[in-house]
C-alpha cells in the first residue's frame, strides 16, 4: 500500500470534513481503525496510556500550528520551508510557523516551553525520549506511529523514540556515524580500504600509514560532550558489548564495555589517534580531515560533502565513505544519531501536529528532500531519485549502515548519566585513571540515577 | 605644567603596547572573516589570506528571507533597540534609587541596597521557568518589550549600584550650598550632583548598555523570530549543529562590536571631561 | 520641599526637638519611598514572583517543569548540594576564577585608566581601542580564545611554532589546569576595559588641587599614586570588586562556549555545575537551592568587601 498522507480514515463525521481524501478506504481498514479508535477512547476514558491523533478530527476551523526546529543540520532550513508549503497547501485550513533555533538551545527551549505550551510540534534528540516521556513533557503517540506501515521503517530507526516499549515520537532525521578515510593517504601507505573493515585490520593499517609519515592517523571527537560518548557506543557495539542488560542495570564496565574504552585508549597511547582528541568535538575532526592531517576517522553523514568540496577541502575527492569496522565478533553497530520528531503534552493543536508530523515523515517527502538526512522507509534506498539527490556512495553504506545501529541508553536521567561517563572517560583516556575504575565508577551512577 | 618628556615616551609606549593586546585578536577576527576556511585552518598559517573574499559580509548585508543572515541584520536592530530602552528606562529610574539609598537617611536603607544587589546576584538560569510562565500570561514572549523588561530587572541594581557610590563621593557642602539657595532636593539632584557625577553616570549608560547588549540567556528563551531575536542569539545561529564557520561568528561579532563601540566614541569624551576641571569648583 | 525643621513649633524645647526629629525623619521616609518605588517596580514588579517560586521550589524535589505537587524535603535540597564534592569543586574553581580573574582585572585596568587619563596623542583612538574587547559578545569572544588555543589550527600554535618556541602543536585544553587559565585570560582580555573606565570615572572624582599640593610639597608621583589617588579610588574599586564577583561566580557564557565546562570538568564553575543540574538534568528543586547558594556566597564576598574598605562618608554599604 503506498505510503499516502492523505489517508487517514477517520470514522464518523471527521471523515466527511476530509473531503481531499482522494483515496477509498477498505474496509479491513476501517473496521481495524475504528477499532483503534474505540480502544483509545476507551483507555483514554479509563485514564490510560497513549493518545491517539489519528482518530481525532481535524478542526475545520482555521488552526496554526507552533512548531521547534533546528537550524541547519539534517533537513536545511530550506528544505523545511519547501514540506511546510506543501503541507500547508494540502491543508488549507492549518497555518504552520516554524521556530528554527541552534541544537544546544533545543533541550532548553523543551524543557522551559513545556509548562506553557508554546509549541505543538518538537524535533529532539534519540537520547530524549525517555526524559520528556517519563516527565510528561511529550505525548506518548505509540498508537499514531503503529497507524504506519512501520514494518517498512528501518528497525533502527524505529527504536529511537521508543521508551518502555512506547513511542514518544516520530523518527525523521536519520543520521549514523560512518568511517571516512583518505584513499589518497592509504594507498601512499600500501593500505587499502578493504583493511578497514575490521578494528584490527584498521589498527594494522593506522600503523603502516602513521609509519609512511602521517603523524596521527586517526583522530576521536572525544571532548568532554555527547560526541564521545557516540565514538564509545561505536566500538562498544564492534565489540560485542551493551551498555545495559535486560533488566536495566549497567554493564558497560564490563566486557565489551571495557574493551571498547581499552581501544579508544590504545590509539592515544600508541601514537596512532591525535592527542588533540580529546579537546575535539566532530567539527575539529572533519576540519582536521579537510586539511589532510588524518587518514581516518568515525563521522556523522556531514563530513562526506564538506571532504568532497574544493573550496572548503584540500582532500577533495579523496574522500571514500564506509562502513564502520567490526569488531572480532563480527558486529558493525553505527552510534543512532537520529532525531524523532515528538508532540508536546500540552500542545493546542495534537491532531494538526500529528497530521503534520506523518506528512513530513512520510516517503514522498523524504524522498524529495534526501540529501544528508537519508529517509526512515528502506524502500527509499532504492529510488533512483534518492540515489541521485543523496550520492551513490552514501546510499550505499546506509543501506546497510542504517538498519544496524546501537542506541545510547533510554532512560529519563540520561543527560546527567551521559556526563558522567563522558567525565570518566576522559579521566580515562587523559590518564588521570584506569579504564575500568573509570566504568565502574560511571556504572555506579548509572544505577543509581538513571532512573531517580 | 608639562609633563617631562621620559613620561610622555612611557605612556605612549605603554599605550601601543595595550591597543596591541586588545587590537590584536581583533585583527585576526577581521582576518578570519574575510579568509575562506580551507586558509583559516592551514598549518602552517599564513598570516595573509592568499584568497581575499567579502563573501560573508556581502551575505549578511544582502540576504533575503528567513535566514541566518538576513535575521542578524534584523537582530543587530532589536538588539539596538532593547539595549538603548533598558538603558533609558533604568538609568531614569535608578537615579533617584540610587539618591534615595546614597544621600537620605532611612532605617530600611542598607538591607535594601543588599536586596537590590542579590537580584543581580541571582543566576538567571534559577528564574527562567517561572518567568517564562509571566511573560506567556502577559504576552510578552518574543517581543523587544519583554526583554526590556526583564533587561530592566537587572541593569536597574546595576545603576542604582554604581551611581549611588558615585553620588557619595560629591561632597555634602556642594548639595547643602544649593539647598540653602532655595533648591528642592531634587532640584539640587539635578542642578549639583548630576553634572558633577555625569563621567559616572555616562560610564553607568555606556556599561548599563553592554550589560544588555551582551545577554544572552533570556534572549535565547524568550525570543522566537526576528520580532525580537538579538545579535548574540543571531550570531549563535550562526553555527550548525555540527559545525562552525568561524569566519563568519568572527564577522558577526565584528559588526555586532560596532555599535557599541560607536556609542563608547561618543561617550568617551564626556566621561573623561571631568579630568581636566577637577571635581570641586570652587 | 526644603528642610526647614529650624523652624519654630509648639511644645517644649526638647519634647519639640524630638518631634521635629520624628518629622523629619518620616519626611525622609516618604520621600525616600517615593524616589524608591519606580526602582523598587521596575527590578521587582516582574521578576518577584520567579525569585519567590524559585526559592520555594527549593525546597521541593521537583524533577520536571510543571507546576504541581511535589514531595517537599525541606532543606535537603541545600544540604545534598553542600554534602556533594563536585559542588565544592565547582565553588573552589570558581572562588579562584574570581579571585584570580577580578585581581588582575582590577590591576590591570588601574593601568588602563591612569593610561586613559593621561595626555597621549590621538586619546580617542586609544579609547575607543579599549572598548572593543568589552563590546565583543561573549560567545564570540568566547569561540575567538577557542579557536586561538585550537590544537591543530590554532593562532597560538602558529605563533609559537612560527617563532620556533615548539615544533609541533600542542593541545593546550587537553590540561585542567591550562584551560582554566585560558578561560581566565578570555575573561580578563574582555572585562579589563570595564574596569579601566569606571575606574576612569572614578579617576575624575580627585581633585586636581590634591596633586598640586603634593607637588609644591615635594612628594613623588609615585607617593602622590599610593597617598592620593587609591584612597580616593577607594569607592570605586569597591563598586569594581563587588561588580566583577557578581559577575564572576555567575560566569558561565564564556566557559560553555570554550570548553563546555572540560576538560574533566576541569573548568566547571558553579553556574554551569547550576545549569546543568537545572536544566539539562531537570532537578529543578536542587538547581534552585544551587542558585540560591550562589547568592548567599556572592553576598558574603561583598559583605567582606565593604566592610574591608569601609570608609564613612565615601563607600556605600556597611
Amino acid at each position: 500500500m503506498r505510503e499516502d498522507p492523505d489517508l487517514r480514515g477517520e470514522s464518523g463525521d471527521a471523515g466527511e470534513a476530509r473531503d481531499k481524501a482522494k483515496l477509498p478506504i477498505s474496509r479491513r481498514e476501517f473496521v481495524s481503525v475504528s477499532a483503534a479508535a474505540g480502544a483509545a477512547f476507551y483507555l483514554a476514558a479509563c485514564g490510560g496510556s497513549s493518545s491517539s491523533n489519528t482518530t481525532t478530527a481535524l478542526s475545520k476551523e482555521p488552526v496554526t500550528i507552533n512548531n521547534l526546529f533546528m537550524q541547519q543540520a539534517g533537513y536545511s532550513p530550506q528544505d523545511l520551508a519547501g514540506m511546510t508549503k506543501a503541507f500547508e497547501k494540502q491543508y488549507s485550513n492549518i497555518t504552520v510557523k516554524n521556530t528554527l533555533v541552534p541544537y544546544d538551545a533545543l533541550h532548553d527551549k523543551i524543557v522551559a516551553s513545556a509548562p506553557a505550551g508554546t509549541y505543538d510540534v518538537l524535533l529532539g534528540d534519540c537520547i530524549w525520549p525517555a526524559e520528556f516521556g517519563s516527565k510528561g513533557i511529550v505525548q506518548d503517540i505509540t498508537n499514531d506511529v503503529n497507524s504506519l506501515d512501520v514494518s517498512k521503517i528501518f528497525p533502527g530507526a524505529i527504536v529511537m523514540a521508543k521508551y518502555q516499549d512506547k513511542y514518544y515520537g516520530q523518527p525523521w532525521i536519520l543520521d549514523t556515524k560512518y568511517l571516512y578515510y583518505n584513499q589518497q593517504m592509504c594507498s601512499q601507505a600500501g593500505v587499502s580500504g578493504s583493511d578497514f573493515k575490521t578494528l584490527d585490520g584498521m589498527v594494522a593499517a593506522l600503523k603502516k600509514i602513521k609509519q609512511s609519515g602521517v603523524q596521527y592517523p586517526w583522530i576521536g571527537s572525544w571532548a568532554q560532550a555527547e560526541a564521545v560518548i557516540c565514538d564509545y557506543a561505536q566500538f562498544l557495539g564492534a565489540y560485542d558489548g551493551q551498555f545495559l542488560d535486560s533488566s536495566g542495570k549497567a554493564v558497560f564496565n564490563t566486557g565489551g564495555g571495557v574493551k571498547a574504552l581499552e581501544f579508544m585508549k590504545m590509539l592515544l597511547d600508541d601514537g596512532l589517534a591525535n592527542p588533540a582528541s580529546t579537546s575535539s568535538l566532530e567539527d575539529d575532526v572533519l576540519k582536521s580531515f579537510t586539511e589532510g592531517q588524518n587518514a581516518a576517522n568515525l563521522n556523522w553523514t556531514f563530513q562526506l560533502a564538506t571532504a568532497n568540496d574544493p573550496s572548503q577541502s584540500k582532500v577533495a575527492g579523496q574522500t571514500v565513505i564506509a562502513h564502520t569496522p567490526a569488531g572480532p565478533s563480527g558486529k558493525a553497530p553505527g552510534c543512532n544519531g537520529g532525531q524523532p520528531v515528538m508532540i508536546s503534552r500540552t500542545a493546542n493543536h495534537p491532531a494538526e501536529a500529528w497530521a503534520f508530523i506523518k506528512f513530513i515523515s512520510s516517503a514522498a517527502v523524504q524522498n524529495q528532500y534526501a540529501t544528508v538526512s537519508l529517509p526512515i522507509w528502506a524502500a527509499s534506498y532504492s529510488d533512483p531519485r534518492v540515489i541521485k539527490q543523496a550520492g551513490k556512495d552514501l546510499v550505499d553504506v546506509a543501506k546497510t549502515q542504517l538498519p544496524d545501529m546501537i542506541l545510547r541508553p533510554q532512560v529519563p536521567n540520561y543527560n546527567a548519566c551521559s556526563t558522567k561517563l563522558q567525565v570518566e572517560i576522559q579521566n580515562a583516556l587523559l590518564g588521570k585513571s584506569s579504564v575500568q575504575d573509570a566504568l565502574n565508577s560511571a556504572a555506579d551512577f548509572f544505577d543509581s540515577n538513571a532512573n531517580a | 605644567m608639562r609633563p617631562s618628556r621620559r613620561y610622555r615616551i612611557f605612556i605612549h609606549v605603554a599605550a601601543v603596547f595595550v591597543s596591541l593586546i586588545f587590537l590584536g585578536p581583533f585583527a585576526w577576527m577581521l582576518i578570519a572573516s574575510i579568509s575562506s576556511q580551507k586558509e583559516l585552518l592551514a598549518v602552517p598559517l599564513d598570516w595573509i589570506p592568499n584568497h581575499i573574499s567579502f563573501e560573508r559580509y556581502h551575505e549578511i548585508f544582502t540576504a533575503h528571507g528567513d535566514n541566518p543572515f538576513a535575521n542578524f541584520r534584523s537582530a543587530l536592530l532589536n538588539s539596538i533597540i532593547v539595549a538603548s530602552s533598558a538603558v533609558a528606562i533604568s538609568v531614569t529610574v535608578g537615579i533617584y534609587g540610587a539618591y534615595a539609598l546614597a544621600r537620605l537617611r532611612f532605617r530600611a536603607q542598607r538591607p535594601l541596597l543588599l536586596v537590590f544587589l542579590s537580584t543581580y546576584m541571582v543566576p538567571p538560569i534559577a528564574l527562567v521557568i517561572p518567568l517564562y510562565l509571566i511573560m506567556v500570561n502577559l504576552n510578552l514572549l518574543d517581543t523587544r518589550i519583554g526583554l526590556v523588561i526583564v533587561y530592566c530587572t537587572f541593569t536597574t541594581p546595576f545603576v542604582i549600584w554604581i551611581m549611588g557610590n558615585f553620588f557619595r563621593t560629591i561632597p555634602h557642602e556642594l548639595e547643602d550650598a544649593a539647598r540653602v539657595d532655595g533648591c528642592t532636593r531634587v532640584g539640587a539632584l539635578f542642578r549639583v550632583i548630576l553634572p558633577l557625577a555625569r563621567p559616572g553616570l555616562l560610564a553607568t549608560m555606556l556599561f548599563a548598555f553592554l550589560v544588555a547588549w551582551d545577554e544572552f540567556l533570556y534572549a535565547l528563551i524568550f525570543t522566537s523570530t526576528t520580532a525580537s531575536k538579538t545579535a548574540p542569539v543571531a550570531i549563535a545561529e550562526f553555527a550548525g549543529r555540527f559545525t562552525t564557520d568561524f569566519g563568519l561568528q568572527a564577522a558577526g561579532g565584528i559588526l555586532a562590536a560596532l555599535p557599541p563601540v560607536l556609542i563608547a566614541l561618543v561617550f568617551q569624551r564626556y566621561i573623561v571631561s571631568g579630568l581636566s576641571s577637577g571635581a570641586v569648583k570652587g | 520641599m526644603a528642610g526647614r525643621a529650624e523652624t519654630a513649633a509648639p511644645g517644649g524645647p526638647v519634647g519639640t526637638r524630638r518631634r521635629l526629629a520624628w518629622r523629619a525623619r518620616t519626611r525622609e521616609l516618604r520621600f525616600a519611598a517615593l524616589l524608591l518605588i519606580p526602582s523598587i517596580i521596575v527590578v521587582f514588579g516582574i521578576v518577584i514572583y520567579p525569585i519567590l517560586r524559585t526559592l520555594y521550589t527549593s525546597f521541593y524535589d521537583v524533577n520536571s517543569p510543571f507546576p504541581g505537587s511535589y514531595p517537599f524535603v525541606g532543606f535537603d535540597n541545600y544540604t545534598q548540594a553542600l554534602g556533594n564534592p563536585d559542588f565544592w569543586s565547582a565553588v573552589r574553581r570558581t572562588a579562584y576564577f574570581t579571585v584570580v580573574s577580578t585581581g588582575l582585572e582590577l590591576v590591570l585596568g588601574l593601568g588602563i585608566a591612569l593610561l586613559l587619563a593621561a595626555p597621549l596623542k590621538a586619546r580617542w583612538l586609544f579609547r575607543s581601542i579599549v572598548v572593543l574587547p568589552w563590546a565583543l559578545p561573549t560567545i564570540v569572544n568566547g569561540a575567538l580564545w577557542r579557536y586561538i588555543f585550537n590544537a591543530q589550527y590554532g593562532v597560538l600554535n602558529a605563533i609559537f611554532t612560527q617563532i620556533g618556541l615548539q615544533n609541533h602543536y600542542h593541545a593546550w585544553l587537553n590540561s585542567q589546569t591550562f584551560a582554566l587559565h585560558a578561560v581566565i585570560f578570555a575573561d580578563v582580555w574582555k572585562n579589563t576595559s570595564l574596569v579601566a573606565f569606571l575606574l576612569l570615572a572614578g579617576l575624575t572624582t580627585i581633585p586636581r588641587e590634591l596633586y598640586e599640593a603634593a607637588k609644591v610639597d615635594g612628594v613623588s608621583a609615585w607617593h602622590a599614586f599610593l597617598r592620593i589617588t587609591l584612597p580616593m579610588l577607594k569607592p570605586a574599586i569597591v563598586v569594581v570588586l563587588v561588580l566583577r564577583t557578581i559577575e564572576a561566580f555567575k560566569v558561565f557564557d564564556i566557559i560553555y562556549v570554550m570548553t563546555r565546562g572540560g576538560p574533566a570538568n576541569g573548568t566547571q564553575s558553579v553556574a554551569l555545575y547550576t545549569y546543568q543540574q537545572a536544566f539539562s538534568n531537570e532537578l529543578f528543586g536542587y538547581g534552585a537551592a544551587l542558585a540560591y547558594l550562589i547568592v548567599v556566597f556572592i553576598a558574603a564576598f561583598a559583605i567582606v568587601y565593604m566592610r574591608a574598605i569601609r570608609s564613612e562618608d565615601t563607600a556605600m554599604g556597611w
